[in-house]
């Protein structure tokens, strides 16, 4: 895709004259060394809080380990346990299914939210700095607010149900409507995001293209089809990906929503429970730190091959 | 290329070095001297209702500064001391060990400073037999904490809910509705037909934990730390109780500490709520004082019964550890759980401090001037000690789990059973 960019062989330098000695000794161990000093920083920041843990998590999930601490080394058996575990798959396919309940309406509507703010609109900078406003409220006042507007007794959805007659929906009871519950939450929250992202994308494309369409009688919705979005593929995939490593680790929003003091169970039946819960109800509610360790290292597994997938797909049809 | 290679790895080999260099900078702390001024923290949950009692000690005790670190929730509290136990740092030198999460550590007894060795012995007549022996090792040479509070039990009921559907409403009257749970099951139904539009009790989960803790001697393992789940008929029982009273329509199906079920309490959707002593504040505080003259509390059905309840122990990781176990002796005598009970109302552990005339004569405006030292006094001493094992918490979610996949009409009871022994027998592998 992209072409080397560096000259190659012509690039080495001749030789220097070698001054003195002292100077020369200096400057050659400035010239190796200091690049190196000059990256250190994220590397050494990376190695402490990245690649360590990383590599902790790792050793630890191979042990028996709990409350007293390394109970001895049992190889892949945390592993095997965990590839039989019913409750593990359930968070797996929790975490998908509102992956995509969440994803995939997001980035669309985040897409024609964009278009909109690309118009010619009046106080288009207050609109777009309105649609950012989700973003930078916290968390945990999102799930609170959503989880009364979801609630089952006086909630304002299901207020809003019994007006059409619908009758009121125990949205924490089943799959399909806490996945809608929660889904929601997180669109709510990235949508703007994902559209001023966009929109920035679509300032870069030039005029000519959209001029040149409309000569050609090309309709908004055609122009939109067949030169912004094509135009915009590498903010999509960015966001795509984004949205995929977000919602692999989906967690403090289920967690409010489900309520009372087993919510990390993620409802009776583990109806909303994601895998980033179940991680942390096994490590630090029942204990099993090791266990723990090893369904952090399968939600790396899933969110590396999940990528793959992703780029896979992007890249073929980007022929 | 291998070049490269090698260099990238001295590098990544200098910043990690670097970085264990840092590490070890940060780890060297302000280590006192034992003999010099200490600051002693106690890390808590909820409330204890010490500040008080941190002043006389400090008063008594010249060169002492207490400094209580709270967490609000129990549920943020256990997974934090956890990461401090294992991290061996950050513990402080006491610690507020809920009888939940003593039951796990009573396995690890090797992160607590023993009390036995630091002359905790001759104290043992000064709690209730069965509190000393929830914090005591079954070899009965260790023991990790001493006992505070206990969650003596009584039934709360809104006395409004009661005279609309046509009950008494005097606390001996009510207390004597329901001698045992099945009276409980049909004074429940009886509120039910007078359409009052609430529901008798707030959630299953607390009256499942109620009726099992009745039944005394074990739950969910033996004594030997067997998992017994599937045989004990105590826990059948206590499980089939609550199913009836759901299938009754009894429950409100709300669970317990969520905003709906804090909301109850003002709005009266439900009629009774089985509460421990430390319960009293939390309905004091959510019905507000528009209800002042509805709540009142009488006796629980069946005999006697604790929910909760909690211990003090001093981490093994305490720099300074003789001064922490006389902090905890101080904090668990008699009159320092007469204190904690007057400050936030802690039922206390120690029979003598039941059997004071302070606690005996307590009273609570708020609930219609109830003699909650008699009722939760006799409620503490009537209780037939319940052995609880390893995962006893866990394995309780799993079923008051179940419980609320019966109510949420989501599982048959039997289908739910099935399920939560299946996970019970999972999570003890």
């Amino acid at each position: 895709m992209v072409t080397q960019q560096r000259p190659r062989a012509a690039a080495k330098p001749p030789a220097p004259p070698r001054p003195r000695e002292r100077g020369s000794l200096l400057s050659r161990w400035d010239l190796k060394a200091s690049p190196y000093l000059y990256i250190a920083p994220f590397f050494l920041i990376f190695a402490v809080f990245g690649l360590f843990p990383l590599l902790y998590t790792a050793w630890v999930s191979l042990h028996n380990w709990d409350l007293g601490g390394d109970g001895g080394f049992i190889g892949l058996d945390n592993y095997a346990t965990l590839f039989g575990d019913p409750d593990f798959w359930n968070a797996v396919g929790n975490t998908l299914g509102m992956l995509v309940l969440a994803t995939v309406p997001q980035l669309l509507l985040a897409l024609v939210v964009a278009a909109l703010l690309n118009q010619q609109l009046r106080a288009r900078l207050l609109l777009r700095m309105g649609v950012l406003l989700p973003i930078v409220t916290s968390v945990a006042a999102v799930g609170i607010v959503f989880s009364q507007i979801f609630d089952r007794d006086a909630g304002m959805v299901n207020g809003l149900l019994h007006l059409v007659g619908v009758t009121p929906i125990d949205w924490r009871a089943d799959k399909w409507s806490s996945w809608i519950a929660i889904s929601t939450m997180v669109d709510w929250r990235w949508t703007g995001y994902n559209s001023l992202i966009y929109l920035a994308a679509m300032q870069s494309i030039p005029r000519e293209l959209y001029e040149a369409a409309t000569v050609d009688g090309a309709s908004k919705i055609r122009q939109f089809r067949s030169i912004t979005v094509p135009m915009i593929r590498p903010a999509i995939v960015f966001t795509v990906i984004m949205s995929t490593i977000a919602g692999m680790q989906l967690f403090t929003e289920p967690l409010i929503f489900g309520q009372g003091t087993y919510a990390i169970s993620g409802g009776s039946l583990r109806q909303f429970q994601t895998v980033s819960m179940y991680m942390f109800e096994k490590a630090f509610r029942d204990a099993d730190l090791g266990y723990g360790s090893a369904i952090a290292w399968m939600i790396f597994l899933l969110i590396t091959i999940l990528a793959v997938i992703n780029f896979l797909i992007t890249r073929r049809s980007s022929k | 290329m291998p070049a490269r290679l090698r260099r990238t790895l001295l590098a990544t080999a200098m910043a990690a070095t670097l970085a264990a260099a840092a590490a070890c900078g940060g780890a060297s702390d302000d280590q006192q001297s034992a003999s010099g001024p200490v600051t002693l923290v106690v890390k808590t949950f909820s409330q204890f209702g010490y500040d008080a009692l941190y002043k006389q000690y400090e008063a008594s005790h010249p060169g002492v500064t207490i400094k209580e670190e709270n967490i609000g929730k129990l549920g943020d509290y256990t997974p934090k001391l956890q990461q401090w136990m294992t991290a061996g740092s950050g513990a402080g030198d006491v610690v507020a060990l809920e009888e939940g999460i003593i039951s796990q550590y009573i396995a690890k007894p090797d992160k607590f400073v023993n009390l036995l060795a630091k002359g905790a012995d001759s104290l043992k007549p000064d709690y209730l037999d069965w509190k000393w022996n929830q914090a005591l090792t079954s070899d009965g040479k260790t023991l990790i904490g001493l006992g505070t509070d206990i969650g003596a039990q009584g039934m709360c009921y809104r006395k409004d809910l009661f005279q609309k559907a046509g009950l008494p409403v005097d606390r001996d009257q009510v207390g004597a509705l329901w001698p045992t749970w099945d009276a409980y099951l049909a004074t429940g139904k009886r509120f039910l037909t007078a359409n009052t539009g609430a529901k008798f009790y707030d959630s299953s989960s607390g009256m499942y934990q109620n009726i099992l803790m009745q039944q005394g001697d074990h739950t969910y393992y033996d004594k030997a730390n067997t998992f017994v789940a599937d045989s004990n008929p105590a826990v059948r029982s206590a499980y089939d109780q609550a199913v009836g009273m759901i299938q009754a329509g009894l429950s409100a199906n709300l669970d317990q500490y969520s905003p709906q079920w804090n909301a109850g309490f003002k709005k009266g959707t439900f009629a009774t709520i089985a509460c421990p002593s430390w319960m009293l504040a939390t309905i004091q505080k959510q019905a507000g004082p528009e209800n002042a003259d509805k709540w009142d509390v009488a006796k629980v059905p069946g005999n006697g019964a604790v929910r909760g309840g909690s211990f003090l122990g001093v981490p093994k990781q305490s720099k300074h550890q003789d001064q922490a176990v006389e902090l905890v002796k101080f904090l668990t005598s008699a009159k320092g759980q007469i204190g904690a009970f007057g400050a936030k109302g802690n039922f206390p552990s120690s029979p003598q401090a039941i059997d004071d005339p302070v606690v005996q004569g307590l009273t609570n405006a708020y609930f219609g001037n109830a003699p909650v030292g008699k009722i939760f006094g006799a409620s503490a001493k009537a209780v037939k000690p319940v052995y609880l094992g390893p995962a006893n918490v866990a394995i309780g979610d799993r079923f008051t789990n179940a419980l609320l996949a019966v109510e949420q009409g989501k599982l048959q009871p039997a289908e739910a059973w099935a399920k939560a022994i299946d996970e019970a027998r999972r999570l003890v592998k």
